[in-house]
């Protein structure tokens, strides 16, 4: 513990980074400062940049770097199609996947009985004001396969009726998954979804 | 100091990184917490959902520590994911248990009871019935039993069709006489006689809910009743109408 205050400091906001602990941390700032003309320097300015600019998207509650995200300014982007996803990575997930055209909603969390979240905590409001305003022909629930998460769903849906399609992920065996290792649930989603071939 | 259990789970939140903290109901330990080790990997996150039958083993040092839970599955409720009102049924029960319970405290029969719901939820069509009869067994395994025999007025066993709000007694339309529209409904699907109809069950959850409101809510508290309930009726009144 022989460092000077301000790395000392650095290495205790490093420490409270997902996946970092203490040790990890003092890791990480020691090789940052090794390199410091590489990594150090423009990690900081890159870092202060985004702290002076990142902000939710008004319209949808990605984040980006302008009031609107890069995705609801896309004039490529279905607006019939509404994705609705839970959290921000849940919606960098659905874009590495680059199958979805349209556009999305995050919702920030899910109703949670158990935690006293409600619809107002969430962006649910937000989504049936969109639904109504942007001609939205389809909307996507792609929430996960948790009690929380499906019970979500079930609400929006019940919003949504007689407005709009609502459709949802379908739930089953993943790609290179194998049967043995699945859990029951798993396998009766899969069951109850299969298709002709 | 450790035993094993067979249990329910009530509710999952994470703690830190990697672990979480679970409730569980168990037959022979109550409303149990402990940590779970990696209880928010892949492996073990689709187990630790509420309403997954677990056989549960817990270790501490002290019998008063959190202790942590090792957990195994043995029934998922993954199927009711799907069916919206089953899915509402399963988060009342969960939330209700959650609310009510006292930590720790052994309730081997409404554990029974509890268990007989969750299987009725997953595949029959009477399990409102179910439900209505599991409130009105959670009411009375925590001291605010309904007495619903003999009417309190003239002690008649027949034509029992309210309740009294403030005694928790059934009364008869006899017995009622002017002062029916200030008593609660007790419909047969109370009493055990109904054949399961959701107006009736509503009527009754309407009787169960109140005395949750009123008598059992003060005594823990003043907590609100947890909103998963009020939303188990929206879809009881939908699937009625």
């Amino acid at each position: 513990m022989n460092s000077p205050r301000d790395i000392e400091m650095l290495i205790e906001m490093m420490a409270k980074l997902p996946g970092l602990g203490p040790r990890s941390a003092r890791r990480a700032v020691l090789h940052l400062i090794k390199k410091r003309e590489l990594l150090l320097t423009p990690l900081a300015d890159v870092m202060q940049i985004v702290a002076a600019t990142a902000r939710e998207c008004v319209t949808c509650g990605n984040i980006g770097t302008t009031d609107e995200c890069e995705i609801c300014r896309d004039p490529k982007r279905q607006t019939g199609e509404i994705c609705v996803v839970e959290d921000v990575a849940d919606l960098w997930a659905m874009e590495r996947g680059a199958v979805f055209k349209g556009r999305y909603h995050v919702l920030g969390g899910t109703l949670s009985a158990l935690d006293g979240v409600g619809p107002e905590d969430l962006g649910i409001p937000r989504l049936i004001a969109r639904v109504d305003a942007e001609g939205v022909s389809e909307v996507i629930l792609a929430l996960n396969a948790t009690v929380d998460g499906q019970t979500t769903a079930h609400y929006i849906a019940d919003q949504l009726e007689d407005r709009v399609a609502v459709t949802s992920l379908a739930q089953g065996v993943p790609i290179g998954g194998e049967l043995d290792y699945l859990d029951d649930g798993t396998i009766s989603a899969a069951l109850k979804a299969r298709k002709r071939v | 100091m450790d035993w094993q259990d067979e249990g329910v789970i009530l509710g999952v939140r994470p703690h830190g990184e990697t672990s979480a903290i679970v409730e569980i109901f168990t037959h022979g330990h109550g409303r149990h917490v402990g940590v779970v080790r990696g209880g928010v990997s892949r492996k073990l996150s689709p187990i630790l959902q509420p309403g997954s039958q677990v056989a549960a083993t817990w270790r501490a040092r002290l019998e008063e520590h959190i202790g942590s839970f090792t957990v195994e599955p043995l029934q998922s409720r993954a199927g009711l994911l799907s069916d919206r009102d089953a899915l509402a049924g399963l988060n009342a029960l969960c939330a209700l248990l959650r609310f009510a319970l006292p930590e720790r405290e052994v309730h081997p029969r409404l554990y029974s009871q509890t268990m007989t719901v969750l299987e009725m939820l997953e595949g029959s069509d009477f399990w409102p019935l179910a439900y209505l009869r599991w409130e009105a067994a959670l009411l009375e395994e925590l001291g605010f039993g309904l007495d619903l025999a003999t009417c309190a007025v003239t002690g008649t066993t027949e034509g029992l069709c309210y309740v009294s709000p403030k005694s928790g007694r059934a009364v008869s339309a006899e017995g009622a006489g002017e002062w029916g529209d200030r008593l609660l409904p007790l419909p047969p699907e109370l009493t055990g006689a109904g054949d399961g109809n959701i107006g009736g069950v509503l009527d009754g959850l309407q009787t169960t809910g109140y005395f949750l409101d009123t008598r059992l809510a003060p005594a823990l508290g003043d907590k609100h009743i947890p909103e998963a309930r009020r939303r188990l009726l929206e879809r009881l009144r939908r699937r009625s109408e």
